[in-house]
């Protein structure tokens, strides 16, 4: 038993209604959230240690043992991506201080987000499928709340069908609970893959894993994603910079987590799908953020790429694979933060998205334009930025997997969003400079200050890669043998 | 507006709102070993208030009431929350809940239950909400 | 009895499909929350219809119901029942914006 696993789900959760219960102090709001995301990262680096040391964490909620109750699990991969999320969204705060608008703040922005929070770190924790259920609709109505909020036209209309496909994943999720309760009688996620070991993936349950594989391909984002490139550019920039930070990641981790510890006896069916799926994606986004010259689309399109590269990398299912895919998750995180947070200043500044318009930046926001310049190069994965050591990983372990081609695709596709990522800063950034400082749209005041943080952890990842690899092998490790997990939660319980 | 003619309805909301709290309190505390409990409960609380507002206009309850709903479904969830973080102060398991049975003078032995906290939450959180839909809804005859 | 109600839930996935794919938004709303009794259904058939005693404790019956799916039914209940007010509330709010409730309006351009 250890109290600290609830923490990150319940802290957010207290700040936010406390904070919708005082909904008029805005001052109170910037300083309780920020609190709130910030000791949510104290707690993971309390939690990252303790499960270096001991192993996994367990919390059974209201102690009610193992397969019976709820339980709230932290192994390594899980406390790597809250402290990861607490983090980028601290960053995103700092931001949304400066860019949001009163408007948006007095119609509970940081009480949603703090929600959405809570969301997402019950997915990474939780212990029980349904209950992984539950976390992703808190995080899901949050998602929603915030994809309308101010309720323009554009965001109206994206809104209505981001709900509506997010929707039917939802109900699918649930039909796939449903069968696999038929047929193993158990929702505890442990007791699930003891139960799968003892009767043999075979049968109806290859459906049934497939279809999970469809539900989360959807709100990952993987080959399914043609709702993300217009509901991901609706939003004002730090909203769209926290969706494709963490939304399409908790839907990436659930298919990380289900297939390494479920369904991970027939690799030949459920993770060669995975590749052929991140392979097409990969190519998909790619062609996607080639084509357009507008500054959000090419963002958008560039989530998908990344999906694609993180569950390539897990479709190889080997040591290497997954220490690249963890890793590659955590850069991803703050990379696309970042990147999506400079390309909405950029469009702050401008007043408009469409690349072609905009021209000569650089004499009036050097920093910026050199922060964006970062992160296309992180993205791309040029040493020492942290993308690249999570590419070299991620393409060494689908060789060695014998999936050539799906390095390969990586490879290209990386090559091409280098491309689409230059398009803008050499459009925008390069040139004449036609822009006045009279002529601008907004001020950048307080808003290269997380940038400028983002940018600079993706420096230290990338150079600091040495320490935090013990930590992301550990969680590697920790998902090719369910055993340490199972181990963990079940305990000395007889299984029943 | 058009002044309405709902005499019937209104008397009879007057009367039949009275009974459908009484039941909705009944209906809370029935919970944990008959059917019922906080969300039932606090539902037919909801809809108890609802008939007001059909027979009677969304304003002038309101103003009675003289509650913010959105308010009172957070300090719900606030409150089951904190039922939680309770436990957790005392050393055990988040939500972790107890029960003791007491000498009340007026009921003889009475079985408590810390979850009845807990249950008051879901029930303010329910009524706080399933309010909040209806009148956001609802809100804007212009 | 299970094969009756997997072909009702058969039949509400059918009904909810046809609703969503239509063009008005009510009807497509409607059409999700169809698809969410289904599901329910589903839900419920999955764990066994059997016969007993409800799922309270107490001494004298010999059977319960599995109690666990009416749990995940209610929990199920409540969110379905949070997102479909929620999708209620943004089509109105679509409706009084955008002055239509057809998709096929609502399909403006790019860039607007």
């Amino acid at each position: 038993m250890n109290n600290l696993v609830v923490l990150p789900i319940i802290i957010p959760l207290i700040t936010g209604l406390v904070l919708a219960i005082f909904n008029r102090q805005i001052r109170l709001h910037r300083l309780l959230s920020l609190l709130a995301t910030l000791s949510i990262s104290v707690v993971a680096i309390l939690l990252m240690n303790q499960v270096a040391i001991d192993g996994p964490q367990i919390l059974q909620l209201g102690n009610w043992e193992a397969p019976f109750g709820i339980s709230l699990v932290a192994d390594m991969l899980s406390a790597i991506l809250v402290l990861t999320t607490g983090i980028v969204v601290s960053c995103c705060l700092l931001y949304a201080f400066a860019s949001i608008g009163r408007e948006r703040e007095l119609k509970y922005f940081y009480p949603l987000v703090l929600f959405l929070l809570t969301g997402v770190n019950g997915s990474f924790l939780t212990g029980d499928i349904f209950n992984l259920f539950v976390c992703f609709e808190v995080m899901l109505v949050a998602s929603y709340v915030l994809i309308s909020l101010g309720g323009t036209k554009l965001q109206l209309r994206e809104s209505f069908k981001y709900i509506l496909v997010n929707l039917i994943s939802s109900f699918l999720f649930l039909v796939s609970i449903a069968y696999l309760y038929g047929m193993l009688g158990s929702l505890n996620m442990a007791h699930l893959s003891a139960r799968v070991a003892e009767a043999g993936q075979v049968g109806l349950l290859i459906p049934v894993s497939i279809l999970f594989l469809i539900v989360f391909s959807i709100k990952a984002g993987l080959l399914l994603f043609y709702w993300l490139p217009g509901s991901y550019s609706a939003p004002p920039a730090v909203i769209g910079a926290i969706f494709a930070a963490l939304l399409t990641k908790v839907g990436a981790y659930a298919i990380i987590r289900i297939f390494s510890l479920i369904f991970y006896h027939d690799p030949q069916i459920t993770h060669s799908l995975i590749g052929i799926l991140a392979g097409i994606s990969m190519l998909l986004g790619a062609i996607g953020a080639v084509a357009y010259w507008d500054i959000k689309r090419i963002l958008t399109y560039n989530v998908i790429i990344s999906i694609g590269l993180i569950l390539a990398g897990f479709a190889s299912f080997n040591q290497i694979g997954l220490t690249g895919s963890v890793y590659y998750i955590v850069h991803d995180m703050l990379v696309k933060a970042l990147i999506f947070l400079a390309g909405g200043t950029v469009i702050y500044v401008t007043g408009t998205s469409k690349i072609r318009e905009i021209s000569g930046l650089i004499q009036l926001h050097p920093q910026l334009g050199w922060m964006f310049f970062i992160g296309t190069l992180s993205l791309a994965g040029i040493p020492p930025l942290s993308g690249f050591v999570g590419k070299v990983l991620i393409t060494g372990g689908t060789f060695q997997a014998d999936y050539f081609w799906l390095g390969g695709i990586g490879l290209l596709t990386s090559l091409m969003a280098l491309y689409s990522l230059m398009k803008i800063f050499m459009n925008c950034f390069w040139g004449n400079t036609e822009l006045t400082p009279e002529m601008e749209k907004g001020s950048t005041r307080g808003l290269l200050f997380p940038i400028g943080i983002l940018a600079a952890l993706t420096f230290l990842l990338g150079l600091g890669a040495e320490g935090i690899y013990q930590y992301v092998e550990l969680a590697a490790k920790g998902l090719l043998d369910p055993g340490i997990y199972i181990g963990a939660v079940l305990g000395s319980n007889p299984i029943p | 507006m058009k002044k309405s003619n709902d005499v019937i309805l209104r008397t009879v909301a007057k009367v039949a709102s009275v009974i459908i709290f009484t039941f909705a309190i009944n209906l809370f505390f029935s919970g944990h070993h008959n059917p019922g409990g906080g969300f039932i409960g606090g539902l037919a609380f909801a809809a108890g208030l609802t008939l007001l507002f059909l027979s009677y206009d969304i304003a002038s309850v309101y103003n009675n009431s003289m509650l913010d709903f959105k308010v009172l479904g957070a300090v719900g969830v606030l409150i089951a929350v904190l039922t939680g973080v309770a436990a957790m102060v005392l050393g055990k398991s988040f939500l972790t809940h107890n029960v003791a049975r007491i000498n009340l003078p007026l009921f003889g032995a009475t079985q408590l239950a810390t979850s009845v906290i807990f249950d008051i939450g879901v029930a303010l959180a329910v009524i706080g909400t399933a309010v909040t839909i209806i009148m956001s809804i609802g809100n804007d005859r212009q | 009895m299970e094969t009756l109600m997997s072909i009702l839930v058969g039949l509400l996935f059918a009904i909810g499909t046809y609703l969503i794919l239509s063009k008005r938004i009510l009807r497509i709303i409607l059409g999700t929350s169809i698809i969410g009794y289904a599901v329910n259904l589903l839900i419920l058939t999955m764990g066994g219809l059997k016969t007993g005693a409800p799922p309270i404790l107490g001494q004298e019956a010999l059977s319960f119901t599995d109690p666990l799916p009416q749990a995940l039914l209610l929990t199920a209940i409540v969110i379905n029942f949070a997102t479909t007010a929620l999708i209620l509330v943004l089509s109105y709010r679509a409706y009084q914006e955008l002055g239509t409730d057809d998709m096929e309006e609502l399909r403006g351009k790019e860039d607007e």
